[in-house]
C-alpha cells in the first residue's frame, strides 16, 4: 500500500504538468464570448471539428451509459462497474508499456484501449461466472480493484513520456477524440445497444426476481456473465468521456435519478438516457467558454441533478402524507 | 407402514375417478372445470415412482410414489429440511432425480414449462425495486422472450391477460405502484397474478403464507382455492402450518424422514401416523375450533434447514 502511495506521489508532479498543459490547451483556444443566444452558440463551437467529434463521441457514449447503466443500477453492480474501470486502466497502461518494447525482432505497438478492452472483457466474464456471490463481495473487489491502480502506476512508470495519456485515462479527455475513435465508439456504441436490445426482456426479469426467472426457463447465468461483458463494453467506451475514474458520472447516476422517477422500466431508460446525454452535452457546451476540465462539469451537473432530486422527494415527503403501510408480522 | 400408505393411495385414486366417471359427458351441462379435467383423460397433473432427490452427496428424500389428480389441491407438509422446496425444484425441472420416475403433465420435468407456474419462497420484495406490479405481471408472461415487445394487437391481448390476472387476485387497485411499497399480503397477490397469467394447469407454491399475518394468510389460501377452483388449475402448496388451508385443500402430503406420504389430512395428521413416520412420540392435537398442532417434534426443529 505505502509502495503504490509513493508511487503515485513520484508521479504527482509529471500529472500536474499535464492537467496545466490541458487546461492551457482549452483556454488558449479562440472561443468569442458566449452570445447568450443558444443556436449561434452551439453553431459556433461546431465550427472546430474537435468539438463536433466530442459532442458525437459523447452522445454515444451518454446513450449507452444511460442503457446499460439502468441495469447497473438495477442488479446491484456499481461497484462491480467501477472496479471494471480500474481493472481497465492498469489494461491499457499496460499496453502502452508493452508497446515499443520489442520481442523476437519486432516491436510491439499496442493500442491502449485493446489492454482496456482485454482486461475489462477478461475481469467481467469472471465475475460474471461469480454471479450472485458479487453481493456483498465489495471487499474482494475493492482489494482488486487498488492492485489494478497499483499495475496501471507500475506501468505508467515504465514509460515516461506518458503523462498526459495518464491524465486522459484517469479524468477523460473528450476534446481530444479523433474521428477514427468517433468510428470507432460508433461501432462499439451499435454493437452494446444491438446487445442490450436482444437482451432487454430476459434480463429484466433475471434482475427483478431471478428465482422464477430461472424456473420459467430463463438462462439467468448466461446473462449474467453476458451483461457484465456488455458492461465491460460500457465502460470502455464511458473512460474516453469521463476517464476511469469518474465512470459512475454517467454510468450510475443518470440510472439512479430515473429510478428514483418512475417505476416502469422503460420510462426509466429513457430518463437515464436522456439525462446522460443532458449532463455530457450541457458539461461540454460549458467548457467551452470556461477554463475548466470537462469531466469535472460533467460530473458536477450529474451530482447536482441528484443532489436536487433526493432533496425534492425528502421535501415531498414531509408536506405529503403518504397511505400506511400495514406491517406484517414474520413468522419463523 | 409403506403398504399401508399405497392401499390408502390406491383407495383414493378410486375414490377420485368414481368421481370424475359420474360428471356428465353432454356438451351442454359440462361447465369449464369439468370438462378441463375431463379433456386430460384423467392423466395425472403429477406422477412419482420410486423417486429420490439428492443434494451433493445427501438423500433428501426416496421411495416416493405418488399422483396428483388434475384439479386437487394439495398442501406439502413437513418440517424444516425435508425436501419440501427441493421436491417443487424437481418438479420445476431445476433438480434432476436421483432415482425413479417423475412425470409432469405427461412427461419428464423440463425447465420453463409453460403450464406450470411457480412463486417461490421469499420473505418479502426488496422495498427499493423500482418496478410496478403490473409490469411484474407482465414479466411473468413474456419475460423469457427475446428481444423487447413491440406494440400491436398481440400486445394488447398480452396487456389485457395481465389485467384478468390482476383482477383475480383483486391486486387492479395497487397494480400500478412500486412493489416496494406495497404491503406483505400485496406483495403476495401480485407474485401469485405472475404465476397465474401464463394461464398454467399446475400451480407450485412455496410458502407463500410465511410472512403473512393470520388475516392474510387466510385470505390468500381462500383466494389460491378459489382461482384454481375457477380456472382448473391444480395446486402443489408448501407449507409450515396446514390451518389456513385445512378448509381448502384435498389432499396433504407429508414430507419428512426421507420420505413422502399422501393422504387426506385426517389420516396423515394424526398421532400414530407420525409418530410412526417419525419414530418418536409425536402428538397431534386438535383445538375446539378444529386446528391442528404438531407436539413433540422439537428434535426436528433443530435440524439444520436444507432449503
Amino acid at each position: 500500500m505505502f509502495a503504490i502511495f509513493l508511487s503515485i506521489k513520484s508521479l504527482l508532479p509529471a500529472l500536474r504538468l499535464a492537467a496545466l498543459h490541458g487546461q492551457q490547451a482549452q483556454s488558449s483556444f479562440p472561443s468569442p464570448p458566449i452570445s447568450w443566444n443558444l443556436f449561434d452558440d452551439v453553431q459556433t463551437q461546431l465550427q472546430y471539428a474537435f468539438m463536433q467529434n466530442a459532442y458525437l463521441a459523447g452522445a454515444i457514449v451518454a446513450v449507452v451509459a444511460g442503457v446499460v447503466g439502468y441495469f447497473v443500477v438495477l442488479r446491484g453492480l456499481s461497484f462491480a462497474g467501477h472496479a471494471l474501470s480500474h481493472i481497465g486502466f492498469a489494461g491499457a497502461t499496460g499496453a502502452v508499456a508493452l508497446s515499443g518494447v520489442s520481442m523476437f525482432g519486432l516491436i510491439l505497438n499496442i493500442p491502449a484501449v485493446f489492454g482496456l478492452l482485454v482486461f475489462t472483457v477478461v475481469s467481467a466474464v469472471g465475475m460474471g461466472i461469480l454471479g450472485k456471490r458479487i453481493h456483498g463481495r465489495d471487499v474482494a473487489i475493492g482489494i482488486v480493484l487498488a492492485w489494478a491502480l497499483g499495475l496501471g502506476v507500475l506501468f505508467l512508470s515504465l514509460y515516461t513520456g506518458y503523462a498526459t495519456e495518464a491524465y486522459a485515462l484517469l479524468f477523460g479527455e473528450i476534446l481530444g477524440i479523433s474521428l477514427q475513435d468517433v468510428l470507432i465508439t460508433m461501432i462499439a456504441g451499435a454493437i452494446t445497444l444491438v446487445a442490450m436490445a436482444v437482451l432487454y426482456r430476459p434480463l429484466l426479469f433475471a434482475s427483478f426476481d431471478d428465482e422464477v426467472a430461472e424456473a420459467r426457463g430463463v438462462p439467468v447465468r448466461f446473462l449474467s456473465i453476458a451483461f457484465m461483458v456488455i458492461l465491460a463494453l460500457a465502460v470502455s467506451e464511458a473512460v474516453q468521456v469521463v476517464g476511469v475514474l469518474l465512470i459512475f458520472a454517467l454510468l450510475v447516476t443518470p440510472a439512479a435519478i430515473a429510478e428514483r422517477l418512475t417505476a416502469r422500466p422503460g420510462r426509466a431508460i429513457l430518463i437515464s438516457v436522456l439525462l446522460a446525454l443532458g449532463f455530457t452535452w450541457v458539461g461540454l457546451f460549458v467548457a467551452y467558454y470556461l477554463p475548466y476540465p470537462v469531466s469535472f462539469f460533467i460530473t458536477t451537473f450529474a451530482f447536482g441533478s441528484y443532489v436536487l432530486v433526493r432533496l425534492f422527494f425528502a421535501v415531498r415527503g414531509r408536506f405529503v402524507r403518504r397511505p400506511e403501510r400495514v406491517l406484517e408480522g414474520k413468522l419463523a | 407402514m409403506g403398504k399401508r400408505m399405497h392401499e390408502m393411495t390406491d383407495h383414493t385414486m378410486s375414490e377420485r375417478e368414481a368421481e370424475l366417471q359420474a360428471l356428465p359427458i353432454s356438451d351442454k351441462q359440462l361447465d369449464t372445470t369439468a370438462e378441463r379435467i375431463k379433456s386430460r383423460n384423467r392423466d395425472s397433473i403429477v406422477a412419482l415412482e420410486g423417486a429420490a432427490a439428492q443434494l451433493g452427496a445427501r438423500t433428501i428424500w426416496s421411495q416416493a410414489t405418488f399422483q396428483v389428480t388434475p384439479g386437487e389441491f394439495i398442501a406439502i407438509l413437513g418440517p424444516n429440511g425435508a425436501g419440501k422446496s427441493t421436491l417443487l425444484r424437481v418438479l420445476l425441472g431445476l433438480l434432476r432425480p436421483s432415482a425413479g420416475r417423475v412425470e409432469v403433465l405427461g412427461s419428464a420435468p423440463r425447465r420453463g414449462h409453460p403450464a406450470i407456474g411457480y412463486v417461490p419462497q421469499r420473505r418479502t420484495l426488496d422495498p427499493d425495486l423500482p418496478v410496478r406490479g403490473r409490469d411484474l405481471v407482465m414479466l411473468g408472461l413474456d419475460g423469457r422472450h427475446w428481444g423487447f415487445a413491440l406494440p400491436g394487437p398481440k400486445r394488447q391481448k398480452q396487456h389485457l391477460l395481465v389485467e384478468e390476472a390482476l383482477a383475480a387476485v383483486g391486486a387492479t387497485a395497487y397494480a400500478d405502484r412500486p412493489v416496494g411499497q406495497l404491503s406483505g399480503g400485496e406483495q403476495q397477490r401480485l407474485l401469485l397474478a405472475q404465476a397465474l397469467v401464463g394461464q398454467p394447469s399446475l400451480l407450485l407454491l412455496d410458502e407463500p403464507l410465511a410472512s403473512l399475518d393470520l388475516r392474510n394468510q387466510v385470505a390468500i389460501a381462500n383466494l389460491v382455492a378459489r382461482v384454481a377452483r375457477e380456472q382448473g388449475i391444480t395446486v402443489l402448496l408448501v407449507t409450515h402450518d396446514v390451518n389456513p388451508l385445512l378448509p381448502v385443500i384435498d389432499r396433504v402430503l407429508y414430507v419428512a424422514q426421507g420420505q413422502a406420504l399422501i393422504g387426506f389430512p385426517d389420516d396423515i395428521i394424526t398421532t400414530e401416523s407420525l409418530t410412526r413416520l417419525y419414530g418418536a412420540p409425536v402428538e397431534v392435537v386438535h383445538d375446539s375450533r378444529g386446528r391442528v398442532f404438531v407436539v413433540g417434534l422439537e428434535q426436528e426443529l433443530m435440524s439444520p434447514s436444507v432449503e
